[in-house]
């Protein structure tokens, strides 16, 4: 099962992501996010118990979108499974990982 | 079933001694969760750390997106999967009727370029290849066979 969640903050979107962001999950999270009209973005991986590279790829999808306009991509709350593949993908050497929301907001451009 | 002064049993008869399984589906996405429930079930069954069976569970999606996805011109064919549970490892194998598709012969993606000119390919056969102990493919006569194998902790 898959959730996410948003709340907007003064500098952009903080979107909470809940249970698994498999292949499936990862086509209606891109879906979601693409239609955003936020320049930036803060993921909270606290509740997020598993990644796969469907969701690995849905994520860089939004962030190559945020990017040209001049915003922004941070990730937060990753733990266990979740942070493995983060870093063995290579994926935490490009995305800016934070270690708490606040920590995240203050890495958005304003 | 581990007495060394026994003979060697072959890989058939071992098979036999432990638990695991063989079940086949039509090789489509329609299908993944009932795959991943199969082999899910005897791995949270069985002496697998928490940790190795997350990384089995990633490792399961990958191979059937992929088998589902490349394997098949003309789908629907099937997927076998074999499942054997013994004290030293726990291994998945995944046959394929479909063409020839070794996906271990893909170079791993560059995972240091900047974000921009990032791909999304190749990410799933890498992760499969960095949290298995042992990732094998044989092309059989017809079939294609892909084990995994996560080894247990002495």
């Amino acid at each position: 099962m898959f959730d996410m969640k948003f709340e907007d903050e003064a500098k952009g979107r903080v979107a909470f992501l809940t249970g698994r962001l498999d292949t499936k999950a990862a086509q209606d999270f891109e879906k979601m996010a693409l239609s955003w009209e936020c320049r930036n973005v803060v993921l909270d991986f606290t509740d997020l118990e598993y990644i796969s590279s469907a969701g690995l790829r849905s994520i860089l999808v939004l962030a190559k979108r945020l990017l040209p306009q001049g915003g922004k991509l941070v990730l937060f709350g990753m733990s266990g499974v979740v942070e493995e593949v983060f870093g063995v993908s290579g994926f935490d050497s490009f995305l800016p990982v934070a270690r708490s929301r606040e920590d995240a907001l203050a890495l958005l451009p304003e | 079933m581990n007495d060394s002064s026994r003979p060697a049993p072959d890989a058939q008869e071992n098979r036999a001694g432990f638990p695991g399984g063989e079940r086949t589906w039509p090789a489509s996405l329609d299908y993944l969760e009932e795959m991943r429930g199969f082999v899910m079930a005897v791995a949270e069954e069985g002496t697998l750390p928490p940790r190795r069976v997350s990384h089995l569970d990633l490792a399961l999606e990958e191979i059937i997106v992929n088998i589902c996805s490349y394997a098949y011109q003309t789908p629907p064919g099937e997927l076998t999967i074999r499942i054997e549970d013994t004290p030293r490892s726990f291994s998945v194998e995944f046959v394929d009727n479909g063409v020839p598709f070794d996906p271990l012969s893909a170079e791993d993606p560059d995972v240091s370029r900047p974000l921009m000119e990032r791909d999304v390919g190749g990410l799933g056969i890498l992760l499969v290849r960095r949290i298995m102990d042992e990732v094998h493919y044989a092309r059989r006569g017809s079939l294609n066979c892909l084990r995994i194998v996560v080894t247990k902790p002495e």
